[in-house]
């Protein structure tokens, strides 16, 4: 439960100056448009949509979702919430807040690009759906844990995708794979072994995540 | 002193018989290795890139340890040591790059053409260097120590995908890929045991120098940050 209020106090102060929700919109703007410009009047593939669409939302991430753990650096918080929270709490706390925002931050990606590209149609639903669950978890776990690390490196923020794009690239190549299949409309038992690994991902990252915590958290 | 004039010896004779040995259809002297389809002549080179490729992976996993071992100890000599096995691993990584890609333009007509196996090393490079490159980035020691060990253990728990899963399951052109029917399994089956006794002497001799560089790696670290306090200690 204090994992939610730290949620909530993570959510008042994003509506209150609204940087990261800004940000992110103005980067999948930019980033699609400079996708659009390069493409010029050429008809993309349907192929290629689908790791156009994966290097829109890598950036995107990389771009938004740093903010978790720098921010409370940066306004020197992260000492009251070691005295009032567990380590625990406060990862799970972040890691719902990211959820929220690459969750936010993909739907409006795929809404754009569904209608920008006119081959990026999606043929299997619920494969693109249980896909895009699974890979938007990672991605939010994986980036929060990055993010705590960089934020006690002294928020050196060109690091940040230096650090996460390695460990992101398994979910990042299985993912786009699997958009690509949910384009081609292969049946969902073609594509087990590919969700598997998705999966694996997840659980993989979530321990680790919720084991490692405690030593970059405490000073 | 001895085992390093045994190693010299051992790392001399894979060298030479490794190269100078021929590869023949019908081997029936004890110097001949067999003709593997597939392979063919480009076959000599898995005794210098399979150890190199190895002890990428032990390397890895030794730094890994050591991570683990800090975090559990905070003791800065784990730090050291871990530190020490990373920097050999980014140098057998390299090698291992370089040899393969050599052999591919052999064997497949390019330097470079993002098969699977070339994929995972090329993550392995960029660990690797996001390693270092956060090391770099912090100048408190205990800080460092502590989130690079984090960073290591979280980078290694994701590269199983690459070394082991990926390779394996996807179609590519490297021998012991998904869909290889000719080279296979090349060390169990289409090798003869004279071609098996070089390749894995030299997968103990190339493991030996490793460790030998690890310790001398090491013990200069943890030297030198010894004559840095000293320093400061004077200067105080």
């Amino acid at each position: 439960m204090k994992s939610y209020y730290l949620f909530s106090k993570d959510y008042h102060s994003e509506i209150r100056t609204r940087y990261a929700i800004n940000s992110l919109i103005m980067f999948i703007i930019v980033a699609v448009s400079v996708i659009l410009f390069s493409i010029g009047n050429e008809r993309v593939p349907g192929n290629l949509t689908a790791g156009l669409y994966w290097v829109v939302i890598f950036f995107s991430a990389m771009s938004g979702l740093g903010r978790a753990f720098i921010s409370e650096e940066e306004r020197g918080t992260s000492m009251t919430l070691q005295l009032i929270a567990s380590p625990s709490t406060v990862l799970s706390g972040k890691i719902i807040f990211n959820l929220i925002l690459v969750f936010a931050m993909n739907i409006v990606i795929t809404f754009i690009y569904s209608i920008l590209f006119e081959e990026f149609v999606i043929q299997n639903y619920i494969l693109f759906i249980i896909n895009f669950i699974l890979g938007n978890i990672g991605l939010a776990v994986s980036a929060t844990i990055i993010s705590a690390i960089i934020a006690k490196a002294g928020s050196k923020g060109t690091l940040y995708p230096v650090l996460s794009f390695p460990i992101l690239l398994p979910l990042i190549l299985t993912s786009a794979k699997l958009t690509l299949f949910s384009i081609d409309g292969t049946s969902i038992n073609d594509a087990v072994f590919e969700l598997a690994i998705v999966a694996c991902y997840d659980v993989i990252m979530v321990s680790a995540s919720y084991m490692l915590f405690d030593f970059i958290w405490k000073d | 002193m001895i085992w390093k004039v045994f190693l010299f010896l051992l790392l001399s004779f894979v060298l030479i018989a490794g190269i100078a040995f021929p590869i023949v259809n019908k081997p029936s002297l004890w110097y001949e290795f067999p003709f593997i389809k597939g392979l063919g002549q480009n076959a000599k080179i898995i005794f210098f890139h399979v150890p190199t490729a190895w002890l990428t992976v032990i390397a890895f996993l030794m730094s890994t340890i050591y991570s683990i071992k800090y975090l559990r100890k905070k003791n800065l000599d784990d730090d050291a040591k871990s530190y020490s096995a990373a920097q050999l691993g980014i140098i057998f990584c390299i090698l291992a790059t370089i040899t393969g890609s050599v052999w591919s333009k052999f064997a497949w007509g390019s330097f470079w053409n993002w098969d699977p196996r070339q994929t995972s090393i090329f993550a392995l490079l960029l660990i690797y260097g996001a390693w270092f490159a956060l090391r770099s980035a912090i100048e408190q020691e205990e800080k460092r120590a502590t989130l690079s060990a984090v960073y290591a253990i979280i980078a290694f728990i994701t590269v199983p995908f690459f070394i082991f899963i990926m390779p394996r399951i996807m179609t590519g052109l490297h021998p012991g890929s998904a869909d290889d029917t000719n080279a296979g399994p090349v060390v169990s089956f289409k090798m003869n045991s004279n071609m098996q006794l070089i390749f894995y002497l030299s997968l103990t001799g190339f493991t030996i120098l490793y460790f030998w560089m690890w310790r001398l790696g090491y013990k200069s670290i943890i030297l030198l940050t010894k004559f840095q306090l000293k320093d400061q200690n004077k200067q105080l």
